[in-house]
């Protein structure tokens, strides 16, 4: 028996076969009570994740010497947060860019961050009673650029060679300048719990919503990118997708998620930028499926549209 | 004259802005379509049943989440009346975007678009990224280490393109507003919206079929005009 394949008629016009009865309302209140039930089963057996959050504290405590490592290097300018550019500081060429495009740079300076300043010098000058610090403190800032940066690289290269007394590192005989002092008084204002606040309240209101100063601290050291990689939270490990314990996290980030696993965006210095212009693009195309020629059609010659009709094209077709 | 007269708006009512809207409103979806009692004999397959699970789920999300937002965003970390709520959030989310997914692949073999339908494609489609965003913000919001983490790593792919001097995820309030406020009414409204185009524009129809040449022209005619 040979088939004809129609001519392609119009699909606005009304609907010529047979209708059936459908109750809306009845099919929807269905729908959430099931889904409803399967929300308190998956909530039951697996509840939710809820890991607590990294302070300043808990990271000066259970690694000081990462801590002093990364306070150096914000001191000294150093840090990634230091050298990161707009919208935090300006730092010529750190910006990531799309062939000549630099977008990051367009909006400028909105949330500056002077590491230095907001991170070690403010919250060590709010320090009462320690007169040796407030002359640390002095002398470091009367100091000429150059000396400074002789004191803070001493310091850094000494910390490696360091031992833990008692949670505090001891440093080696070294031209560390007021550096030491600053830093052992950091610390310890760490370890108290003390610099979670300062970092939060710096514009000393008393309300505070926004944790921008100490998460940009908390991501430069290496016990907060640790404790992600136990978590298998890291980029190269899927980790936009995925959140703490086995739970299924972003799994709709997966698209995203997989262009920073393969080159060229897993080696560029731009890769940021490179994978959210490409999914801005994708997903306008995904918006726009209907007038894209060659997509709009495809689900036809797919033909899995069968399958989904099959009730209809059995009956139809006989 | 009066409607209430059973003829219709008399010309000064028509000028009212109120009546415009009602006989517009009524013109675009009258009742019975908006709200059909009767469906094509081709609506009959499993994969209809996640646009409304969608919907149910979204309903779940809101709700789970207004209990939530009663005892301010730390109340499920202290309590386990709290925890249990922010899991019928959690898992409300997962089986929203499940059956959101789904239905859109489903849509997507459907060639849903045909027949004027493509603002409601465009809608879909828009609503899954907003829904996105929302949850992503939720993913902020939570106060704990994934919260951190999601901010430290989310903040470069935001400010790599200039994003993040203006949304900035480092910000717990502007955050918490997008996600219980903002982006929660973009997704409720884009989804009705889907929904009166789904209704008003009416369930694509399929494909033609291969009708067997056999069984004559009126069999063939009658499934070409269904497209």
């Amino acid at each position: 028996m040979s088939t004809t394949a129609p001519a392609e008629a119009d699909p606005a016009a009304p609907w010529p076969g047979p209708f059936v009865r459908y109750d809306l309302v009845k099919e929807l209140v269905v729908a959430l009570g099931v889904v409803t039930l399967l929300a308190v089963v998956l909530t039951v057996l697996f509840s939710s994740p809820d890991d607590p959050p990294t302070t300043i504290q808990s990271w000066a405590q259970a690694d000081p010497g990462d801590f002093l490592a990364t306070a150096a290097t914000e001191l000294s300018g150093t840090s990634e947060i230091a050298e990161y550019g707009p919208p935090y500081n300006h730092t010529p060429e750190a910006t990531q860019k799309v062939g000549p495009l630099d977008l990051q740079s367009t909006p400028g300076v909105r949330i500056p961050i002077d590491t230095a300043k907001d991170f070690v010098l403010e919250p060590l000058s709010e320090v009462p009673a320690n007169p040796r610090l407030k002359a640390a403190l002095a002398a470091y800032q009367a100091a000429p650029p150059t000396l400074q940066e002789a004191w803070t690289g001493a310091y850094e290269g000494a910390l490696a060679k360091a031992r833990i007394v008692r949670g505090v590192p001891v440093l080696p005989a070294g031209r560390y300048g007021p550096v030491a002092p600053m830093m052992a008084a950091l610390l310890g204002l760490a370890q108290s719990g003390g610099l979670d606040g300062a970092l939060l309240a710096g514009d000393h209101r008393f309300y505070q919503t926004n944790y921008t100063k100490p998460l940009l601290f908390l991501s430069g050291g290496g016990y907060f990118e640790e404790r992600a990689e136990g978590q298998h939270l890291l980029g190269t490990q899927w980790g936009m997708m995925n959140e703490t314990g086995s739970y299924p996290g972003q799994v709709w980030l997966w698209l995203y998620t997989f262009w920073y696993q393969v080159e060229p965006f897993l080696e560029s210095p731009n890769a940021d930028a490179l994978i959210f212009v490409l999914m801005g693009v994708l997903s306008l195309a995904f918006i726009c499926i209907p007038v894209i020629p060659g997509l709009k059609t495809l689900p036809r010659h797919l033909r899995l549209y069968r399958l989904i009709w099959r009730d209809h094209y059995r009956e139809v077709e006989g | 004259m009066s409607e209430e007269s059973g003829r219709g708006p008399s010309p000064e009512e028509r000028r009212m802005w109120t009546t415009w809207v009602r006989e517009h409103a009524v013109r675009a979806l009258p009742p019975e379509k908006l709200l059909p009692d009767r469906q094509p004999s081709y609506v009959s397959s499993w994969i209809y049943v996640f646009g409304v699970a969608t919907i149910a789920a979204l309903v779940v999300v809101v709700v789970s989440g207004m209990i939530l937002g009663l005892g301010g965003p730390s109340w499920w970390h202290t309590t386990s009346l709290g925890r249990f709520f922010n899991g019928i959030h959690l898992w409300g989310v997962e089986l929203f975007f499940f059956a959101m997914v789904v239905h859109l692949w489903g849509k997507f073999f459907m060639g849903a678009w045909r027949g004027g339908r493509g603002r409601t494609w465009v809608t879909g489609a828009i609503t899954f990224l907003v829904a996105i965003g929302a949850a992503f913000t939720g993913y902020l919001s939570q106060q704990n280490f994934d919260s951190q983490w999601i901010a430290s790593e989310g903040k470069d792919g935001l400010n790599s393109v200039g994003v993040g001097a203006f949304f900035n995820v480092g910000n717990f309030g502007q955050m918490y507003t997008f996600h219980v406020i903002l982006l929660p009414l973009a997704v409720t409204a884009l989804v009705v919206w889907h929904v009166l185009l789904v209704r008003r524009h009416g369930v694509v129809p399929p494909y033609p079929a291969k009708v067997a040449a056999a069984k004559g022209s009126a069999a063939t005619s009658s499934t070409e005009a269904a497209q």
